[in-house]
């Protein structure tokens, strides 16, 4: 056991350069992408009156539980205990603001009136959770970036537990906030359930962490730094964990409107005849997202190898992606039950005529914004890590802390 | 109200008056100008005291709604939708995109709706539009307070503080309300769109503010010699909304949600 020492991201100026040029690229076709919408208003989007979300609210509340969930990570070495996470803990405040910042552009460059923020800023209906979620994103970051201090500089050790403390708790209200944008809303079928709250929580912890060891492993062997086995089965066997809770969500979520019988022509839609959103569930959410990850972290030999760890933790990004359009595309698209036991023969507003689902097919500049809060998050933390310690300059076996901490060890991670 | 001041345009293009013999102008205009003032000036000063412009705020002594009969909403009739569109300026929408994908974009504030009873095989024709809830989920959600319900009852958007997040949208249960996908042209004063917000029927607010008796739909209805749509005062029993109520079995769309619509339906 070592002394934990943070040191600057220091790949060649070249690789650096051309890494932030991409990433600029990106953000810059984003707002073209905004300007365009902007300009032309929505209907060059696939949003209708029908779905009135698509793929910029894809992207958006995906970023935004990632960033709760990337903060796991510190709260665990801070708040749990856990000496072996506490060098890991700067860089998942980083991302966690990185992504909520990228998150939150993406979804404020989708409004209808982007000009009026200040509206939103400064007018609040308290009954509405966007409003409290206001308050919770911008007190996200500022209790973040209290919790980096605390980390970084050593006037902050004593306060580092009580943020972390603080911390913990605003990314739970958070992610529950989020969850319950949709977990409230009477008006639609797949999203009256208050567990959408808790299982936004739990979807969170997976997406956080793999992005999170993405980050890691990509950040690590660009610069030749070391992650040692003990570190990678750690990160594995806890990635594999959430995995396993956020499909227990979605199974309890499932076998609930199962149970409910006025539920059934939804399950049966989306379970079996929703066409893209059936696949997208089943295999790109269920199969891909979950069961594939899951089948390689705890394989023997597999879970052994990076490539094939960084592979599940694509493919949980990429479940990710899938769950968060049949979450909230797909729950738009089935029709809402205004009259039930009966069939809509005609309707002058698509209103599921024969019980038929809305239409939206995403478009091209709906998928470049998105792109861009990505690229605004991964921007976010290359800066970061360049300019500032944010790094450990190793996590090699030796360097690591035991994996449990005993009673009367001295505490291990002190600030570099 | 007539159709002219209904539709006045925001926006005029006067074309410049080529060279005529200004005398004989005069003499034909003070000629058509005196029939003319003969003929409707009874008209005017009638007009004139119910076009004078609500000055009090609204109160809750009223509750505005509307009593649908749906037995007497006919078949292939879209009396009732022409007439808001008209009334609201949503005729003057240009179309973008694909036909099939505007009709999927395009605000709409009320739209026929013919049902079938999947037991009997009943068939039902009805107008929906927004429901005017007492407890408006729309309201509820919407984060600056844009969404918000009049004490008369009537729930519309303020298009000054609408972000167009759309949030609205996801909470109506009778998909009731529209964004605006598009540029808007040619406008009219009464009713104000803007690209990027959200709208819905406000029992034709602007009506109700010059104290008419009725909205644009209703009135087409009766056109039609259907009479199925009546508006009125929820609150006042002896309004013919309430004696209607009274007599007929009718309900709410979405009973479920306890929402207390100021729209009823009758044979649904």
């Amino acid at each position: 056991m070592k002394r934990v020492v943070y040191r600057e991201w220091r790949i060649p100026p070249e690789r650096y350069w051309s890494l932030l040029g991409f990433l600029a690229a990106l953000i810059g076709i984003a707002a073209l992408s905004f300007g365009y919408m902007e300009h032309q208003g929505h209907w060059v989007s696939g949003m209708n009156n029908s779905v009135v979300w698509g793929m910029p609210h894809v992207f958006a509340v995906f970023l935004i539980i990632a960033a709760s969930g990337a903060l796991n990570i510190a709260s665990i070495g801070t708040v749990f205990k856990k000496p072996i996470y506490k060098p890991l803990g700067r860089l998942s405040g980083l991302l966690a603001v990185a992504m909520l910042m990228g998150g939150l552009l993406v979804l404020v460059m989708d409004l209808g009136r982007p000009e009026r923020l200040i509206v939103a800023m400064t007018n609040y209906n308290f009954s509405s959770i966007f409003a409290w979620n206001i308050f919770l994103y911008t007190g996200f970051m500022a209790i973040v970036i209290a919790y980096l201090w605390s980390m970084a500089d050593r006037k902050g050790g004593p306060f580092n537990y009580p943020i972390g403390m603080l911390a913990l708790v605003w990314r739970l209200a958070l992610t529950t906030g989020t969850g319950s944008i949709f977990g409230f809303l009477v008006a639609r079928q797949a999203y009256d359930a208050a567990i959408l709250g808790p299982m936004f929580v739990a979807l969170s912890f997976a997406y956080g962490l793999a992005v999170f060891m993405l980050v890691l492993i990509f950040g690590f062997e660009e610069e030749g730094r070391p992650i040692g086995p003990r570190m990678m089965r750690r990160l594995r066997n806890l990635l594999a964990l959430f995995i396993s809770v956020a499909l227990y969500f979605i199974l309890i979520y499932h076998l609930t409107n199962l149970y409910i019988a006025k539920n059934d022509s939804l399950e049966h839609w989306l379970l079996l005849s929703g066409g893209i959103y059936t696949a997208l569930f089943w295999g790109g959410w269920i199969l891909a997202g979950s069961l594939v990850p899951m089948w390689i972290l705890y394989h023997p030999v597999l879970s052994q190898k990076r490539d094939w760890i960084v592979a599940a933790c694509a493919l949980v990004i990429v479940g990710g992606f899938a769950a968060m359009y049949v979450i909230i595309i797909g729950s738009q698209a089935f029709p809402m039950a205004m009259f039930p036991g009966y069939t809509i023969l005609e309707s002058g507003f698509t209103d599921g005529v024969n019980g038929a689902a809305a239409p939206y097919w995403p478009t091209i500049p709906e998928i470049l914004l998105g792109l861009g809060g990505v690229a605004v998050a991964l921007l976010i933390t290359v800066v970061g890590v360049r300019v500032l310690q944010f790094l450990p300059e190793s996590l090699a076996d030796d360097v690591v802390a035991l994996d449990e901490e005993t009673l009367d060890a001295a505490p291990f991670a002190k600030p570099a | 109200m007539n159709e002219n001041e209904t539709r006045t345009e925001s926006t005029h293009d006067t074309p410049q008056a080529p060279d005529v013999d200004g005398a004989r102008r005069g003499f034909i205009g003070t000629a058509a100008g005196l029939s003319a003032a003969a003929l409707v000036a009874p008209g005017v000063f009638l007009h004139s005291v119910a076009a004078a412009p609500r000055t009090e705020p609204v109160t809750s002594d009223v509750r505005w709604g509307l009593l649908i009969d749906t037995a007497k909403c006919a078949e292939g009739c879209s009396a009732c939708v022409e007439a808001c569109d008209r009334e609201n300026g949503l005729d003057l929408q240009e179309p973008q995109g694909s036909e099939s994908k505007w009709e999927h974009q395009k605000a709409v504030w009320i739209r026929k709706v013919k049902l079938q009873d999947n037991q009997t095989g009943r068939i039902t024709q009805l107008p929906l539009m927004c429901q005017h809830c007492e407890d408006p989920p729309c309201v509820d959600v919407c984060p600056t307070g844009a969404s918000f319900k009049r004490a008369d009852g009537i729930v519309m958007v303020d298009r000054h503080l609408c972000i167009g997040c759309r949030y609205c949208m996801m909470a109506c249960p009778y998909k009731a309300r529209s964004f605006v996908h598009q540029e808007t042209h040619g406008q009219l004063t009464a009713v104000p769109r803007g690209k990027g917000c959200v709208e819905s029927c406000n029992l034709c607010v602007h009506r109700r503010d010059y104290g008419e008796a009725s909205t644009a739909c209703v009135d087409a209805c009766v056109q039609e010699g259907h009479e199925a749509i009546v508006f009125g005062d929820l609150k006042d029993p002896n309004s013919v909304i309430s004696q209607r109520l009274r007599e007929l079995p009718s309900r709410q769309i979405r009973e479920d949600l306890v929402l207390n619509t100021g729209v009823r339906y009758a044979g649904v």
